[in-house]
């Protein structure tokens, strides 16, 4: 789970690490007003779960509130898509934070590496710009280090990673401090990436955070209530909705709707569908051992969303049974009003039980193939060109 | 010969009085499994269908001989359950649990390295050597005892896969799931190093899906490390970046981890990789048989 900017710099300053005071707004009237009291210059920020916005115009300086009006007015209801083309991302609130002197930027992280199962410190002199690109064009102008987990991670162990990365000398106690407060933000708050560009140093000499992307490990939230409950609030309709049958479920651009069980045999089946020359809509695992009621429930969050106009099954039956998931496509197709076509594939674990509950069933717009391959060409040719 | 589990393995299973520990536990037993007991603490001295149940893997072990340890426990318990497996004695951890926390994991990889215990999982379906032991939750119908060892990320592709191999007359020396989460006991290389060794392993198929390096690493390394053949599946093309399908480990991190940068890797050196679970399973017949 990743948090808005204004959550990340919250969970700062619950740890002592110096963030920009500020406000969060989600109206014109209540950023101008946030504006006002915090005085001008300010930045108006925009709260998206994504780098690059200020290249695509999500963060202003407002010099008067005049300015203000306008930047929170063009920023809110805005759509940023990230550099990689994630999103887009629909701006519901902007984060409005004291204008900053900045001496000069500099990059600090955190994160799990899973490759070597450690969490890897991050720093470098040259912040406030991609940090992918600092590490492709001058690697040595990026420091990382692993932290040893069986020791105790301190400030001489922070300090010796801030010189070589040759920050000014009279911030580098302020620098190898912070770095030991985001690494303990990562232990005690379960986040698998802590990552701040930039971390200034204030033109007074003061080292802040003037920024903030944090992951917080999903698996980890029932033991952060209040960061539980940031959880519940950041999805799209479809997403809340899986959400609270239990179900796992992405939402995609395309029209082809997709259930299967497992993790890996639904990333598969979206691939195969997009080898097809289809455009899946959705990913959705019902998991292992899905009974009726999952298959039910999953159809309706499917058809919920109003582009799709065909659905595919895949199962491979292990500890789910095909029979148990055929009765859950008879019994949805009696609750709801299934007006797109359905492809299932049912194989494995009492697949002839399965097939022969839906023979019976006799269903208007169920067409049953024996492969993979052939039920994703089917589900392609019936779904028709992504709109 | 196979790898992890066989005729020599002496399984505990933690959670055994669970309605899932219960209905595995005994399902690996039916299989041939020798379930030589389980541990529920404050359970001891009470029985599962005749296996017996002790308060600790370490009575476990001196007590029935266990050697090695399932982990059936819900999430939030689950990484002081394998922390205890790691320290009974046992010479082999087998995590089922999905959903621990990471950073819980992180702990535990790095004991379980330090006492030498093999760790597979956690969030993976166990280990199945067709014809000698099934330890975890893969169903053992779809696969026959054979030349070709399988090392997956996933659950249900990898029954996909056996089973086409199965329908070719093809069959599995082991069937491995290393588990989709972001820190795992093993990883491919560890699983591909003991394939290597096992005289009736003949093929590898590796099965990766996005997210992380270790399908990259794994190139790496089949190139330096492994003379048996290697073929591989990658889930995930069309994955967007910075969504969790799934497994918590499956995700794009900004370019990192994508199916494309996998797939690049592994043909880089030499390695072929199907473009379905269906072709995947169909090079590695003819792979095997050329």
């Amino acid at each position: 789970m990743d948090l808005l900017e204004y959550q990340g710099k919250q969970l700062f300053a619950a740890h002592g690490i110096a963030v920009p005071s500020g406000e969060v707004a989600s109206t014109v009237e209540e950023a101008v007003a946030a504006a006002d009291r915090i005085g001008y210059p300010c930045a108006i920020k925009a709260q998206v779960l994504i780098g690059g916005r200020g290249k695509a115009g999500g963060i202003k300086i407002a010099a008067d509130a005049e300015q203000a009006r306008e930047y929170a007015d063009a920023i809110l209801g805005m759509d940023i898509v990230g550099p990689h083309g994630e999103g887009p991302f629909r701006v519901d609130q902007v984060w409005i934070e004291g204008g900053s002197d900045i001496a000069a930027e500099y990059y600090a992280s955190v994160i799990l590496d899973r490759g070597e199962k450690k969490l890897l410190a991050m720093v470098s002199a040259k912040g406030g710009m991609d940090i992918e690109a600092v590490a492709e064009e001058d690697p040595d102008a990026l420091v990382r280090r692993h932290i040893d987990p069986t020791r105790k991670f301190d400030a001489a162990a922070a300090r010796t990673i801030v010189d070589d990365a040759g920050l000014d000398e009279d911030v580098r106690d302020q620098a190898a401090e912070v770095l030991v407060k985001l690494a303990e933000v990562a232990s005690s708050e379960d986040a698998s990436l802590i990552e701040v560009n930039p971390l200034i140093v204030t033109a007074d000499r003061q080292v802040v955070a003037l920024d903030a992307k944090v992951t917080i490990d999903g698996n980890a939230l029932f033991r952060h209530q209040e960061l539980a409950e940031i959880a519940d609030t950041v999805d799209d309709p479809q997403e809340a909705m899986a959400k609270e049958k239990g179900l796992t479920y992405v939402k995609l651009d395309g029209n082809v709707g997709i259930l299967a069980n497992g993790a890996g045999l639904c990333m598969s089946t979206l691939d195969v569908v997009a080898q097809a020359g289809g455009a899946p809509a959705n990913f959705l695992d019902a998991g292992g051992g899905s009974k009726a009621e999952a298959i039910v429930n999953a159809l309706e969050v499917i058809t919920s969303d109003q582009k799709v106009t065909a659905i595919l099954f895949n199962i491979f039956g292990g500890i789910t049974r095909c029979d148990e998931i055929a009765k859950g496509i008879v019994e949805a197709s009696g609750q709801l009003d299934l007006k797109v076509p359905l492809v299932v594939r049912l194989d494995g674990t009492n697949s002839e039980e399965g097939l022969r509950i839906l023979a019976e069933a006799n269903l208007p717009n169920l067409n049953q193939e024996k492969t993979m391959l052939d039920a994703a060409r089917r589900v392609v040719e019936l779904a028709g060109a992504s709109s | 010969m196979s790898i992890i589990v066989g005729k020599e393995t002496k399984l505990v299973v933690s959670g055994l009085t669970g309605r899932e520990g219960t209905f595995h536990g005994l399902r690996n037993r039916d299989y041939g499994t020798d379930l030589v007991a389980g541990v529920t603490p404050g359970k001891g001295g009470q029985d599962v269908e005749g296996v017996p149940v002790f308060d600790t893997i370490k009575e476990s072990v001196e007590q029935a001989g266990a050697n090695t340890s399932m982990i059936f426990v819900p999430a939030r318990f689950a990484a002081p359950a394998i922390d205890e497996a790691i320290e009974s004695g046992v010479e082999t951890v087998i995590a089922i649990t999905e959903g621990i926390p990471v950073l819980d994991m992180l702990k535990t990889y790095w004991k379980a390295k330090e006492a030498g215990v093999r760790l597979i999982g956690p969030n993976c379906p166990g280990v199945l050597s067709p014809g000698k032991a099934n330890v975890g939750i893969i169903p053992a119908q779809f696969f026959d005892q054979g030349k070709i060892g399988v090392v997956s990320k996933s659950g249900t592709l990898t029954y996909q896969i056996g089973n086409e191999l199965k329908q070719a007359g093809e069959g599995n020396s082991s069937i491995v799931g290393i588990g989709g989460d972001p820190i795992v006991g093993s990883d491919f290389i560890d699983i591909l190093t003991m394939y290597e060794a096992d005289p009736e392993t003949e093929l590898i198929v590796m099965v990766g899906e996005i997210g992380g390096d270790a399908e990259e690493r794994a190139a790496e390394f089949i190139a330096s490390e492994i003379s048996k053949p290697v073929v591989a599946y990658i889930a995930g093309f069309t994955a967007p970046p910075g969504k969790q399908m799934g497994h918590a480990g499956a995700i794009i991190s900004g370019s990192s981890g994508t199916a494309q940068a996998k797939k690049d890797a592994l043909e880089a050196k030499g390695v072929r990789v199907g473009e379905s679970p269906t072709e995947t399973a169909k090079i590695a017949v003819e792979t095997l048989r050329s």
